[in-house]
């Protein structure tokens, strides 16, 4: 699990396997063919690249256009821009409209970290989340954005995909299958679990071998779906260890933790706690800088745990 | 595929506008909500283009090879869906169940429930990014097929247009068609007094448009602007009709108050009448 792979690689690999097969897949970018990765795919396809400059809001439109027309267009821009600038063509287009666009927000969370909250996306799994028919995914790995992407193009509908930068280990095996709102238990416990999405599972899973060492056995699922949640795996947890802690590279507000909390409360109360960032703009620094800021480290997601059991006792 | 309409004389379409007129007071009298502004506005130039120009099938409302029509002033559904279905796509008489409870005619139109609509449409700004898509997807395929946006022009004030406006202008959709309902009110108050449009025509040649300014309620110069189009080779085309808010009733007419209000019984009479 040493070595760590930027998620953006294996979207733009897949990407361009699925459009060699497949003539209806397109990609549509905001000036973004290098931090979308889609360098590869512009030259094996240009008419099939259309950059439509930086504009947020046409490029979403332009998307469910391109659906419309039978296409099945990928667009692809960074999260806080994609998500931020073209919330309502996301709403009244993608999602409300039911047009096949996939739309993949690059470089979430605190990637961009030293640029400042301008650029940081810690807000898009809230936004998203509040508009139905909108599936919300968070792919933990390279294997999982693979699995994701492929998933994505064969399923007729809307999706936003959160492809990240920050380098993460592969925690999947090769052959893995994607099934939407279906988490998967990476590790079984019975004393307490840890929820996670994207940056933060291998955090949580280190978290649990400590845990383990203190005798306290962690479950640690991913959640790669934050939209439909797989509420039987939250239920479960609750049900199963009476303690649920959670951790994202997002807000405390609305995101996975929010989801999460929503099926918890109304469902199996146990006691909580959201990691996250809490409610407050980031200060400059890189990712991993705003990680350990924020307690969002193994030892962080760790002495989460035991305060929380400590308080749940 | 078959082109039902396309044969329609100016006389026979404007009988189409009148008729469209008529029942869409007709249906927002009775749903007691409507923009009947914006839809008067438009009559003439929804029943040209579904009467004389698109080739669209009520039949087959999702063939891949039909043209697009694309309504971005959502809030003008009274005269959409009065329209689709004097052109077959819906029974008229789902047309007395607008707005009501459980409808599939929402105050703005959901393509999922309407034969014929192309994109849900309604907060504004939407309707021409969507249209260079469909019309970019029509290129990729090497199809004659064509894309129709109607914008309001109170609408062009909200800067996604612009978007798509200059990434026309930049990959020359010579198959998309603007037409600009150029009533010169919006909601509050005049286009000019509130945020100014003009020089209309100069700001789309500048983005590389082919411009014409047509009187939109003057079905001949509407049909002959239509049949034109693309006005040029490598460039999108925008048609700026001339129109006049509330067009065919008296009290309607270029008054910014009745940009959503609905007429009593007896002014519903005198419009019909005004209407026959």
């Amino acid at each position: 699990m040493s070595e760590r792979y930027d998620c953006r690689e294996a979207f733009q690999r897949t990407l361009v396997d699925l459009a060699t097969r497949d003539e209806r897949i397109v990609a549509v970018v905001n000036d973004s063919v290098g931090s979308s990765k889609l360098g590869a795919f512009e030259q094996a396809f240009p008419d099939r690249l259309i950059n439509v400059g930086i504009a947020e809001q046409n490029m979403v439109g332009v998307g469910a256009g391109l659906a419309n027309g039978g296409r099945i267009p990928f667009v692809s821009g960074a999260a806080p821009f994609l998500t931020g600038r073209a919330l309502e063509q996301i709403k009244a287009d993608v999602a409300y409209s039911n047009t096949n666009v996939k739309l993949c927000g690059q470089s979430p969370g605190m990637a961009y970290g030293e640029l400042g909250p301008t650029h940081h996306s810690i807000e898009d799994l809230a936004w998203l989340r509040a508009i139905a028919n909108l599936p919300v995914i968070v792919p933990v790995d390279p294997i999982e954005t693979e699995a994701v992407i492929r998933w994505a193009a064969a399923t007729e509908g809307p999706v936003f995909i959160r492809i990240g930068r920050v380098p993460v280990p592969n925690v999947n095996e090769p052959g893995y299958t994607f099934a939407l709102g279906r988490a998967t238990t990476l590790r079984d416990g019975a004393d307490i679990a840890i929820i996670a999405c994207g940056t933060m599972v291998e955090r949580a899973l280190e978290a649990a071998t400590f845990l383990a060492a203190r005798g306290v056995e962690a479950r640690v699922l991913n959640m790669p779906t934050v939209r439909p949640l797989d509420r039987e795996a939250v239920v479960r947890a609750a049900v199963e260890t009476g303690a649920i802690v959670t951790v994202e590279e997002h807000t405390i507000h609305g995101g996975l933790g929010g989801a999460i909390a929503e099926v918890v409360a109304t469902e199996a109360p146990v006691p909580m706690r959201l990691m996250g960032v809490p409610g407050v703009f980031a200060p400059t620094g890189s990712a991993l800088a705003l990680f350990r800021r924020f307690g969002l480290t193994a030892a962080g997601i760790a002495e989460s745990a035991l305060l929380l059991r400590r308080a749940a006792a | 595929m078959s082109q039902l309409h396309v044969q329609a004389t100016a006389e026979e379409v404007r009988e189409k506008a009148r008729a469209i007129r008529r029942r869409n007071v007709e249906i927002i009298r009775a749903a007691g909500l409507g923009h009947i502004g914006g839809d008067l506005s438009a009559a003439d130039i929804l029943a040209t283009l579904y009467f004389a120009v698109l080739n669209v099938d009520p039949e087959h409302p999702d063939d891949p090879e039909r043209d697009r029509y694309i309504q971005s002033k959502g809030h003008a559904s009274g005269v959409l869906y009065t329209t689709l279905a004097a052109a077959g796509f819906i029974p008229d008489s789902l047309l007395d169940t607008y707005m009501a409870d459980g409808s599939a005619l929402n105050g703005h139109p959901d393509r999922n429930k309407v034969p014929g609509v192309e994109t849900n449409t309604g907060p504004l700004g939407h309707g021409l990014p969507v249209a260079v898509g469909t019309a970019i997807a029509a290129k990729l395929d090497h199809s004659p097929r064509r894309t129709f946006v109607l914008v309001g022009d109170g609408e062009l004030q909200e800067g996604s247009n612009w978007e798509a406006i200059m990434a026309a202008g930049h990959r020359g959709l010579d198959n998309l068609v603007a037409i600009v309902d150029r009533n010169g009110l919006q909601q509050g108050a005049r286009t000019e007094a509130t945020n100014a449009l003009d020089p209309l025509d100069a700001k789309f040649a500048a983005f590389g448009w082919a411009v014409r300014t047509v009187d939109g309620h003057d079905v001949e110069a509407l049909l002959a602007a239509f049949r034109a189009v693309p006005f040029e080779r490598g460039r999108p085309t925008c048609v700026i009709a001339k129109t006049t808010k509330g067009q065919g009733v008296s009290f309607i007419e270029d008054r910014v108050e009745w940009h959503h209000k609905v007429p009593s019984a007896e002014q519903t009479e005198q419009a019909l009448e005004e209407l026959s």
